[in-house]
C-alpha cells in the first residue's frame, strides 16, 4: 500500500531524514545543558563575587605614600602622588608607549593613583620604584621578568602587554573611595 | 596483551583462568609468555623504572592526603604537620617529592632512549603519542602538586602559569574570562588550590590507564632494540620473563640507591627554600623559578618578547614531539647506524640542557663575557632557535640525505658477528 509521497528515492531527502537530525539536534542541546553547570562550577561562585567590593579611608594616607589593600583577592595600589610627580605623568604624555594613555584619564583625582597592582604580563606583583632604585622609569618594576611601569603605572619597558589595570572606584565623600 | 598460550597446570588456577584470563594476560604481557629482542640495552630499563615510579607516587600521595587539608588556612600547616608530627611523615613526603623528580628524570632518559634508537618510527608511531601524552599529565601533575604545599613559590608559580592562558585574548576579556574560569576567583586563591588538589588526585589513576594503552601499542609491534631492525625469527628473541625481569630488578636496585640518597641526604636540593614560607598574594618573591623539569621550556617562554607568542612556542616546543615521526624520514630506526643523526641528536640533548640552565638565570645576566657582554636573554633566543631548527630543519634534512652505516640482516646474525670479530 504505497502512496506517492511514501516512495523513497536516493539521495531525496525524506521524512525520516528529517526526524534524524531533529532527534540528533535536540540530543545535542540536552547534552550541552547538561554539561554547562560541570563547567560553570568552576567560575567564581557567589560568595566569591559578593566580596567584590571594598572602602578605603584615603585621608590616613600621606603623600609621597603607598597603601596596599586586597581587593578580590588581589593587590590594589592606592598612591597619594605627590605634585612633582603628576606633572612627571603629565609630562609623559607623548612619550612612545605600548598602551598609550594620558596621565588625567589614569586617575579621577589625580593625587589619588589607585591601580590594581598586578603585572599584565604574568600576574607578579610590581615593586615600588618611584625613587628610580630598580626601573629608569620610576613608577612600579616587575621582578619577574622586568616590565617598567611609571608614575601613571604606564607600561614603558619590558614584556608586559597592558598598563597596570584601574579598578572601578567611585568617590562616596572627599575622602572616602568605594572599589569594586 | 594479544591471545595467550598460558596454560595453567593447577586445577583450581585453570578453574578461575577459564573465567576471568587475567593471569595469562599478565603472562603474555610482562611474563614468559612475551618474547622480546635479545640484544636490549640497560637504557631498556627505564620503562619499567617509570612504572615503579609512578607506584611510589600513588603509595605515597594517597598516604600524604590522609594528613593533608587542602584549604589556604591549613595547607601550610598541614604539610609542616606532616613533616614534624607524623611518624615517618618527613619520610613520605621526601619520598614523594623526589620521587617527582625522579619520575621525570626516568621519563626523560625514556624519551630520549626512544628518539636515540629511532622507538617512535613506524609502527610505534601510536606508541610515541600515548608516551607523550603520559608526559604531558605528567607534567599537569607535577605542576598541580607543586602547589599544594601552599608555599610562595606555590602560590607565585601557579599565577605565573595559569597566566600563561589569559594569552588567549582574541576578544576584549577572553583572557580574564579564561583565567577566572581556571581560578574559580579574581586571583590564585582558595576554589583554586580545592580544584587542583582534586584533579592532582585524580590524574596519576588517568597515567595508569594510559599507560596500560601504551603498554598494549607496545605489544602489537614487540620492543624496539638498540639496532632498531625488526626481530624476526625464534633466535632473535627471549622471554621477557626471566631474562628481562631479572635486568628490570638488577637495574632497579641501582635506581633505588639513588632515589635514597636524595631522600636521606639531599632532600631539598631540587625544591627552593621559598616555598618554606606560606603563600602571600601581597609579596612576590624576588625570583620566581618553576620546577627543574620545566626549565628548558620556561626558557623558550622568556625568549620570546611577544605574550601570546612566547606562550604559543613554549606549548609547541612539547608538541612538536608529535610530528617526529614524519619529520623523519630515514628508512633506517637507529643512531648506530646514522652517524650525523647521532651527532645531531647530542647537540640537541646539550643544547636542551642549556635551556635549562637559562631558565634559572635573569634576563640580563651575562652569560658570556665577550663582545660587551652576551645575555642569559640572547643565549635563550640563540638555544631556542636551535631547538626548533632540529626539528623543523636538521631532522628532516639529515635523515634523508646522510649516508648510513651498513645495517645488520639480523639480531642473531649482528651476535654471531661481534662473537667473531672478539
Amino acid at each position: 500500500m504505497t502512496t506517492k509521497d511514501q516512495v523513497e528515492h536516493e539521495e531525496e531527502v525524506t521524512r525520516r531524514d528529517f526526524l534524524y537530525v531533529a532527534t540528533g539536534a535536540v540530543g545535542a542541546v540536552g547534552a550541552a545543558s547538561v554539561v554547562w553547570p560541570l563547567v560553570d562550577q568552576m567560575n567564581p561562585s557567589a560568595d566569591v563575587l559578593a566580596l567584590a567590593s571594598v572602602e578605603v579611608d584615603l585621608s590616613t594616607i600621606p603623600e609621597g605614600q603607598t597603601v596596599k589593600i586586597l581587593w578580590r583577592g588581589k593587590p590594589i595600589f592606592i598612591r597619594h602622588r605627590t605634585a612633582k610627580e603628576i606633572a612627571r605623568g603629565i609630562a609623559g604624555n607623548n612619550d612612545p608607549m605600548v598602551d598609550p594613555a594620558n596621565d588625567q584619564d589614569r586617575a579621577v583625582k589625580p593625587q589619588w593613583l589607585i591601580m590594581v597592582g598586578i603585572c599584565t604580563h604574568l600576574g607578579c606583583v610590581p615593586l615600588e620604584n618611584t625613587e628610580f632604585q630598580l626601573g629608569e622609569h620610576g613608577g612600579w618594576y616587575c621582578p619577574c621578568h622586568g616590565s617598567d611601569y611609571d608614575i601613571a603605572g604606564r607600561i614603558r619597558k619590558g614584556p608586559a602587554p597592558r598598563n597596570l589595570d584601574l579598578p572601578e572606584y567611585t568617590y562616596l565623600t572627599d575622602t572616602t573611595v568605594k572599589i569594586g | 596483551m594479544g591471545s595467550s598460550n598460558y596454560q595453567p597446570t593447577n586445577k583450581a588456577v585453570k578453574w578461575f583462568e577459564d573465567r576471568l584470563p587475567i593471569l595469562g594476560l599478565m603472562h603474555s604481557t610482562l611474563g614468559a609468555g612475551y618474547l622480546a629482542p635479545r640484544n636490549l640495552n640497560y637504557w631498556w630499563n627505564f620503562g619499567s623504572l617509570a612504572g615503579f615510579m609512578l607506584l611510589v607516587q600513588i603509595i605515597t600521595g594517597v598516604i600524604l592526603v590522609m594528613h593533608y587539608t587542602p584549604h589556604v588556612d591549613m595547607a601550610f600547616r598541614a604539610v609542616e604537620h606532616i613533616m614534624r608530627d607524623v611518624n615517618y611523615g618527613w619520610l613520605i613526603r621526601y619520598t614523594h617529592s623526589n620521587g617527582a623528580s625522579m619520575f621525570f628524570v626516568v621519563v626523560y632518559i625514556h624519551i630520549l632512549r626512544g628518539m636515540y634508537f629511532g622507538s617512535y618510527k613506524s609502527p610505534r608511531e601510536v606508541l610515541w603519542f600515548l608516551g607523550l601524552v603520559i608526559y604531558l599529565l605528567m607534567m599537569a601533575t607535577g605542576f598541580m602538586g607543586y602547589v599544594l604545599p601552599w608555599g610562595q613559590m606555590s602560590f607565585w608559580g601557579a599565577t605565573v602559569i595559569t597566566n600563561l592562558f589569559g594569552a588567549f585574548d582574541f576578544y576584549e576579556g577572553m583572557g580574564e574570562s579564561i583565567l577566572h574560569l581556571l581560578w574559580g576567583g579574581f586571583a590564585v586563591d582558595n576554589p583554586t588550590l580545592q580544584r587542583f588538589f582534586s584533579l592532582h588526585y585524580l590524574l596519576p589513576f588517568v597515567i595508569v590507564g594510559v599507560v596500560i594503552l601504551h603498554i598494549w601499542a607496545l605489544h602489537l609491534p614487540g620492543s624496539n632494540n638498540p639496532l632498531g631492525i625488526d626481530a624476526k625469527g625464534p633466535g632473535d628473541k627471549i622471554p621477557f620473563h626471566p631474562y628481562y625481569t631479572a635486568k628490570d630488578l638488577f637495574g632497579l636496585s641501582f635506581f633505588i640507591v639513588i632515589l635514597a640518597i636524595f631522600i636521606f641526604y639531599m632532600p631539598n636540593i631540587m625544591g627552593h627554600p621559598d616555598n618554606y614560607i606560606e603563600a602571600n598574594p601581597m609579596l612576590t618573591p624576588a625570583h620566581i623559578v618553576p620546577e627543574w623539569y620545566y626549565l628548558p621550556f620556561y626558557t623558550i617562554l622568556k625568549a620570546v618578547p611577544d605574550k601570546l607568542f612566547g606562550v604559543i612556542a613554549m606549548f609547541a616546543s612539547i608538541l612538536i614531539f608529535f610530528v617526529l615521526p614524519w619529520l623523519d624520514g630515514s628508512k633506517i630506526r637507529s643512531a648506530k647506524f646514522r652517524p650525523t643523526t647521532a651527532f645531531f641528536f647530542w647537540l640537541f640533548l646539550l643544547n636542551t640542557l642549556y635551556l635549562g640552565y637559562l631558565g634559572t638565570k635573569l634576563p640580563d645576566e651575562i652569560m658570556i663575557d665577550m663582545a660587551g657582554g652576551i645575555d642569559a636573554l640572547t643565549m635563550g633566543r640563540i638555544s631556542s632557535v636551535f631547538y626548533f631548527a632540529y626539528f623543523i630543519v636538521i631532522v628532516p634534512l639529515v635523515s634523508r640525505m646522510e649516508s648510513t652505516k651498513p645495517v645488520p640482516t639480523s639480531i642473531s646474525q649482528s651476535v654471531l658477528d661481534a662473537n667473531k670479530k672478539g
